[in-house]
């Protein structure tokens, strides 16, 4: 067997709008290199497909109904190169922009892209190569090569700035047990430090989340939500009463019945937000 | 500037005539003291002519110099010197003029007799038309200010309303450019349609004025134009429906108001569901008030639409509000899953 043959692409088109998704199969017929797997119109037909098919690369609109492209990504566990299409959406430019993910605005011209798939397979080539060399035999498995982590590691970052917009500061979406679960912010009743991922604790439940509290601390309205303890962060709009603890701490009674510990630095930063 | 008084023809008539009628009372009066007709004739019409050109320079001059309210002191001193000046300038005239007369002796000593009097009748009239000047010019002047404020106003709504018209959703023209994209290498023929629809709507997003009332059958085949863009959009998953009573059809609205809101109906409808969406649109005649609802499905479990107004509706409520001057003709209802905006436009009968 040569390492030559060229095993097809994979790669899925993810898009509301029908002709929209049309025009990427079509502008991708003259690339014979990569297939079409499967054309998805939501968020989430793309997560099935990305989990049935383990595509190489998928074409992704940033506005969708339901869960957003961001959204999706960040729900699917080792995310597969992306290429991201939109037409209007200043956060998501600003995103690709400081993250060099390669993003194409409609409408846009086969020129243009012919020269994202270009690029893309150039690093797509350099990463097999690497890939071979390290992993010997590697090739064509589904683990990922160590130019996937690369991936990973721009859009985790991507996702970071892109999470700053005003219409994923409403809303947290969140995968239990295979479903999707979007929970709007009023809902959050508090968020607890769990080793790599931050528990959300809400009124129908806890829900993991892959993420840091830093970023929760970051990405959230501080006049909504305060990080009261180094594994706390709490709803202002939760909070019935707060009791002194131990020496210096304290402890906030949620109208839920939970008890959420509040620091010292804690205590400052709520009394500020609560006008105390 | 505000014009003097006097530059129009009818108040400087009243302004003559007023003079000479004093001219005439002060006549009689040094008559019925005992002065031969002539010489009191000629002691009222040069001291009366001689104040009224003092009043008319007093009015002229505070077309120029109009004293604020903390310097009303100014009027007391000009109406006392112009006083002094008037009866100084009346003894220099009058007594060299008359003493070579009949009377003339008896005169100049009445003239040297009746000083104080003099001094209190000219004083009092002079300070009159001060005090009248004044009220005029801050009357004149108060008005100017209402009227620049009036302009800056209207063309500050103006603007605003303007910029609220055109706010045209970027997300939509570019999505629709790319479907007519998509479009021209496979179903050239639908392409170009698309692409007339997209210019008729984009020609009347452009001509229209706030001031000039559509007639509803205007404004809904101008919603077609846009729905039948979006349909194109998204394909089977836009299904509208639109029911309208005969009787509104002609009723009159101000143009690109359902556009917006149905838009906005859209937007949330179809981003917050991966079904097929039906937004609905229904306008009837209720008094004096046309009132148009536009439903659209939502998912409760995810979104929650404020109270009163969510989502892009803010603008549609400041347009109703620079156009009505009233905040509560944009309502929204939330019935389960049913998200519906209420507009009631009042009809001008």
């Amino acid at each position: 067997m040569s390492t030559n043959t060229t095993t097809p692409i994979k790669a899925i088109i993810i898009d509301d709008e029908p002709l929209a998704r049309m025009i990427v199969k079509e502008y991708l017929a003259t690339h014979k290199e990569i297939t079409v797997l499967q054309e998805c119109s939501d968020g989430f037909e793309g997560i099935k497909a990305i989990q049935q098919f383990h595509p190489d690369l998928i074409f992704l609109d940033s506005q969708m109904p339901k869960i957003n492209g961001f959204e999706m990504l960040e729900l699917v566990e080792q995310p597969p190169a992306v290429i991201f299409t939109t037409a209007f959406d200043e956060y998501a430019i600003k995103a690709f922009e400081s993250h060099a993910v390669d993003y194409l605005l409609k409408p846009f011209s086969k020129e243009r892209f012919d020269k994202a798939i270009r690029k893309w397979l150039d690093q797509h080539a350099l990463r097999q190569n690497a890939g071979g060399q390290q992993a010997g035999a590697g090739e064509g498995s589904p683990t990922p090569a160590p130019g996937g982590e690369h991936d990973n590691d721009t859009t985790g970052a991507l996702l970071e700035t892109a999470s700053l917009s005003p219409s994923q500061q409403q809303r947290i979406v969140v995968k239990t047990g295979g479903k999707i679960k979007i929970i709007p912010l009023e809902d959050i009743h508090y968020l607890e430090a769990a080793d790599d991922y931050v528990k959300i604790h809400t009124h129908s439940g806890a829900f993991l989340k892959n993420r840091t509290m830093s970023f929760f601390e970051r990405a959230l309205d501080p006049t909504q939500f305060v990080r009261t303890h180094r594994s706390y962060i709490l709803n202002v709009q939760q909070v019935t009463r707060i009791d002194p603890y131990e020496k210096d701490s304290h402890l906030c009674i949620l109208q839920s019945g939970a008890q959420v510990p509040v620091s010292k630095a804690g205590y400052v930063k709520l009394k500020a937000v609560l006008g105390l | 500037m505000a014009k003097s008084p006097l530059s129009t023809g009818k108040f400087l008539l009243i302004f003559i005539s007023w003079w000479a009628i004093w001219a005439f009372l002060q006549t009689s009066l040094l008559i019925s003291f005992g002065l031969r007709p002539t010489t009191a004739l000629t002691d009222s019409v040069v001291s009366n002519a001689l104040v009224a050109l003092s009043c008319g320079f007093l009015s002229n001059n505070m077309q120029y110099y109009l004293p604020k309210k903390e310097r009303y002191w100014y009027i007391l001193f000009i109406s006392l010197a112009l006083t002094g000046i008037i009866l100084l300038a009346c003894k220099a005239l009058l007594v060299p003029l008359l003493s070579t007369v009949a009377d003339g002796a008896a005169y100049v000593q009445f003239f040297s007799r009746s000083w104080p009097v003099r001094f209190d009748i000219v004083f009092l009239q002079v300070g009159c038309m001060a005090i009248l000047s004044v009220l005029w010019y801050s009357q004149e002047e108060e008005q100017e200010n209402r009227t620049r404020r009036n302009d800056a106003e209207r063309l500050a709504k103006e603007a605003e309303l303007f910029k609220l018209r055109q706010q045209l959703a970027p997300h939509f023209l570019f999505n629709s450019l790319n479907s007519i994209s998509a479009l021209i290498g496979s179903q050239p023929e639908q392409a170009r349609k698309m692409i007339q629809q997209l210019s008729d709507f984009l020609r009347g997003n452009l001509k229209k004025e706030d001031q000039q009332w559509v007639p509803l059958s205007e404004e809904l085949q101008y919603l077609e134009l846009y729905l039948d863009i979006e349909k194109v959009r998204f394909g089977h998953r836009l299904t509208t429906e639109i029911i309208c009573d005969e009787q509104c059809l002609g009723l009159r609205m101000p143009p690109m108001l359902l556009q917006p809101i149905v838009e906005n109906a859209i937007k949330f409808g179809l981003y917050d569901t991966t079904e097929a969406v039906t937004i609905a649109l229904r306008a009837r005649l209720e008094g004096k008030y046309v009132i148009i609802e536009v439903e659209n499905p939502f998912d409760p479990e995810t979104s929650r639409p404020k109270k009163g107004t969510g989502f892009g509706l803010t603008s549609i409520q400041r347009r109703l509000y620079l156009l009505f001057a009233r905040p509560d003709l944009l309502e929204t209802r939330v019935d389960n899953n049913l998200f519906t905006t209420i507009v009631r436009i009042p009809q001008q009968v």
